[in-house]
């Protein structure tokens, strides 16, 4: 190439936040969103590479650069319909995928700079259609074909799994229903992200959209309870989607676990999302208030119950996790706000036991010291345990975010899905189908604790297959 | 979905209530011993409720319940023709009923009302039912008649001696066994330490003893552990796992003091809706 004169590289635009002493009390969205300026300059900041690296981060393959091209004409819708063409929950990913490993993980610019803002790019975009007139909308949008109530595909779980599959099959025509155990459909993005990380009106306008298609949202339907796979199959489903996620909560199995007190963070989380527990006593769903928090575990789970407890005024949180703060597997943004917002972090310490007083109620927990050892089997330091190097701590709230398995009504009920020696299901890795033919599974109850988007991913690939055998196609 | 409530009946007026909810889905599907959770209001808690009955043919499935707290306040406000907002169920595992013999069914309180159901089932297997129930008086005895119907015995115990036996439940129960020894299994659902006195009864006659736990639960399918109970030394999700267990293995203590978990917000939460409410 011919020698061009050195561009200048404009640093990557920042993140307007609310300030940590703000946000610690309220329950109102941590980062705030670009505005158009700071959007269109960011949007720069992409160089429309010939051979995109990014696309190749994104569990669904984004069009990144071509929708970033849409942005630096100023074309914000035309940008949303882009993204729209492989993802239908995009103000959901811009918010919560971990862009550090995916996306902007591979982007160019990244190699030398800082990578292109892609999942803030994103979230501004949704956001900015989303705030168009309804009216807006309707005309702007691409035409729904004709949806065929005979051709019709059950999705269990309202997840992203479920509802990306639903809303790549009604866009081709076919009658989706889907069916959600909890009175809220949304999975973990209702349940357990909490509000002010993605509120929850996101959420319900994304599935307001698919309703839009004409996809039916039941709720307080369980599937292999409520209603069985073959139950559908008689009702004349002629596929049937599971998405019913991974939220079984593990506990350690250390003395004292069930004391008033400890809880799963799914609980902790559960009462303040879908239970509104951060208004009560407006709402019913009482949260459980504690004054010294220890959080136990070092993923988003924990990170998104250090910060509400803290929101909820705790005195103290502290995240007690067995490696050290570098291998964490939150992401990064949120581990940073925590420790904004004045999350403690006690690295290399597990608990050994709960303890607790005569009424039964936690009033402290005994950790066990740890180093770091050999790598294990996921690359990180094992955690190794320091002979003798015990420590007490007290605390009245305990929120064990260890990790979780899979849901299991839905599998009880379902002996025939072939499953893994961890209890998931089994799929074929090119369909998403199970071991039972024309019911597919995707998202957590497949791979275990995953990510929004790869869930999404998942729902993607089995609506594909899905399409092309019932529209005779071959997408 | 519109569970619209067919038929109220106050069984003990501002307590106890009884609903005959139109619920074909659930109702489709229910087995003794499920539960349901319910939600009155759009700010309101998810509350499980044991299905007393069922009707599958009219597609309508019974609650009884006693009015504790706010949610069960805001559903004794609900009237006939009144929809219940969310309905979920049914849940749980059903009762384990084959057919053995002798089972004694022994309810408490609202409790008869959850037990009848099981009663109900062991009578369908061809078992032989004696349901011993009591309460504090004669007036706050719960399905004597609907139980009466099927059992070929009724024991009654009330506190002040006002019908039946004088006294506790768990001595006529004690009096059955020593009579009898062909009993093959007992099923106690009550008030905890109801439960626990019945598994205590029947510890040293060695029978096969059934108790229903009510945990607090907020999800009902397995995803949260608020239900979490210990049997046997191990952890048991009530609400997936149970919420039957076998009564010698349960630690009733932990239950009980779980049960107070949130017992502060619980109140504030009954005495604001009194003040809001008259
Ligand atoms: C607190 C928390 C924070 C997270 N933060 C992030 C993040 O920042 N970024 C990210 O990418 N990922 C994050 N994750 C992970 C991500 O949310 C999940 O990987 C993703 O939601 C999985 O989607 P899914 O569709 O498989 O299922 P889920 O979202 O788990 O949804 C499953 C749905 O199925 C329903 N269901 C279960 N059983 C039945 C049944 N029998 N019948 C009917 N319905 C049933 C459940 O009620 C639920 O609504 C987080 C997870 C948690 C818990
Ligand atoms: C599987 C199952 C089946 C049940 N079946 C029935 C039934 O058929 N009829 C019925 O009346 N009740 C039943 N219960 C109990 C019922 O769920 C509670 O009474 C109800 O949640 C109270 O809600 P509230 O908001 O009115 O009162 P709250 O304000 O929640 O509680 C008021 C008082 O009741 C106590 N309490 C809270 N939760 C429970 C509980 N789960 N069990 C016992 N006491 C509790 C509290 O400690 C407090 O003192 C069942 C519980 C379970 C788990
Ligand atoms: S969906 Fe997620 S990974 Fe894909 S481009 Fe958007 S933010 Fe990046
Ligand atoms: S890799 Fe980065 S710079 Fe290149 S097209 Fe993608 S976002 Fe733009
Ligand atoms: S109620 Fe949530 S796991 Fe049982």
């Amino acid at each position: 190439m011919a020698e061009k004169k050195k561009k200048i590289i404009p640093k990557r635009i920042p993140m307007p936040n609310q300030s940590p002493g703000d946000r610690i009390r309220n329950f109102g969205e941590v980062a705030l969103g670009y505005g158009r300026e700071q959007a269109f300059a960011e949007a720069e900041r992409c160089l429309q590479c010939k051979d995109p690296k990014c696309v190749a981060g994104c569990p669904v393959e984004v069009p990144i650069k071509d929708f970033i091209a849409k942005l630096q004409d100023q074309d914000i819708e035309g940008a949303y319909e882009v993204i729209k063409t492989t993802n239908s929950l995009p103000a959901v990913c811009g918010r919560v995928c971990p862009q550090e490993v995916q996306c902007e993980g591979q982007c160019i610019m990244g190699k030398k700079h800082q990578p292109v803002a892609i999942g803030r790019l994103e979230r501004f975009v949704a956001d900015e259609y989303m705030a168009l007139s309804a009216c807006d909308q309707i005309t702007g949008k691409p035409e729904c074909p004709l949806i065929d109530p005979d051709n019709k595909v059950a999705c269990i779980g309202s997840g992203p799994s479920s509802l990306t599959c639903a809303g790549y099959l009604s866009s081709r025509g076919i009658k989706v229903s889907v069916f959600e155990a909890l009175h809220e459909p949304g999975g973990v993005l209702v349940y357990g992200i909490p509000e002010f990380r993605l509120p929850k009106a996101i959420v319900r306008a994304e599935v307001e959209a698919l309703k839009e298609q004409e996809v039916d949202i039941e709720v307080n339907m369980v599937g292999g309870k409520t209603i069985e796979v073959q139950d559908l199959f008689d009702q004349g489903y002629k596929a049937v989607f599971i998405g019913v996620g991974a939220g079984l909560p593990r506990f350690l199995g250390n003395e004292g676990e069930n004391l008033i007190g400890v809880f799963s963070a799914n609980e902790y989380l559960t009462r303040i999302n879908l239970g509104r527990g951060y208004a009560f006593p407006e709402y019913d769903t009482p949260p459980f208030p504690g004054r010294n928090v220890a959080v136990i575990g070092g993923g988003n789970v924990a990170m998104d119950a250090a910060r509400t407890a803290l929101r909820l005024g705790a005195d103290t949180v502290s995240i007690v996790y067995r490696r050290s703060q570098d291998e964490m597997p939150a992401r990064k943004e949120e581990l940073e706000h925590a420790i904004e917002e004045g999350v403690r972090l006690r690295c290399l310490c597990g608990p050994l036991a709960f303890i607790g007083d005569e009424n039964g109620k936690l009033t402290g927990m005994r950790l066990q010291k740890m180093e770091l050892g050999d790598p294990d089997d996921s690359g990180r330091c094992s955690p190794v345990c320091i002979e003798g190097a015990e420590e007490e701590i007290a605390c009245d709230l305990a929120i064990m975010a260890v990790g979780t398995g899979p849901n299991r009504v839905m599998l009880e009920a379902t002996p025939e899905l072939g499953l893994n020696k961890w209890g998931y299901i089994v799929v074929n890795e090119e369909t998403g189908e199970t071991s039972i033919p024309n019911v597919f599974a995707g998202g957590d109850i497949v791979t275990g604790s995953a990510t929004v988007i790869s869930a999404m991913g998942a729902g993607r690939r089995a609506a594909k297959e899905i399409a092309n055998r019932l529209l005779g196609t071959s997408d | 979905m519109p569970n619209t409530i067919l038929h109220k009946a106050k069984l003990i007026p501002g307590q106890t209530s009884k609903l005959v909810i139109d619920a074909p889905l659930i109702a489709a599907k229910a087995k003794p011993g499920n539960f349901v959770i319910l939600r009155v209001t759009d700010k309101g808690e998810r509350i499980p409720l044991t299905i007393a009955d069922v009707d599958a043919g009219a597609g309508t499935i019974t609650i009884v319940y006693l009015v504790l707290g706010k949610t069960t306040a805001l559903l004794e406000e609900l009237d006939q023709g009144d929809d219940i907002l969310d309905l979920c169920g049914p849940l749980g595992q059903p009762t384990h009923i084959e057919k053995c013999g002798t089972v004694i069914c022994v309810g408490g309180g609202t409790g008869i009302a959850a037990m009848h159901h099981i009663a109900k089932g062991h009578h369908m297997a061809g078992n032989h039912v004696v349901a011993v129930i009591g309460a504090r008086s004669k007036d706050l005895l719960l399905f004597h008649d609907e139980l009466t119907a099927f059992c070929p015995e009724v024991l009654v115990s009330t506190d002040d001696g006002s019908f039946g036996h004088k006294g506790l439940v768990t001595e006529v129960l004690e009096d059955r066994l020593k009579s009898d020894d062909s009993v093959a299994e007992v099923v106690g659902i009550g008030p905890v330490p109801m439960m626990a006195a019945v598994a205590k009864t029947t510890k040293p006659f060695g029978v096969k003893t059934t108790v229903s736990l009510n945990s607090i639960m907020v999800d009902g399918i397995g995803m949260c552990g608020a239900c979490r109970v210990t049997v046997g030394g191990e952890v048991k999700f009530a609400c997936v796992d149970g919420p039957e267990f076998d009564g010698q293995q349960v630690d009733f203590m932990e239950l009980r003091q779980r049960l107070a978990s949130f017992r502060d917000q619980e109140s504030i939460s009954y005495e604001e809706y009194k003040k809001s409410h008259g």
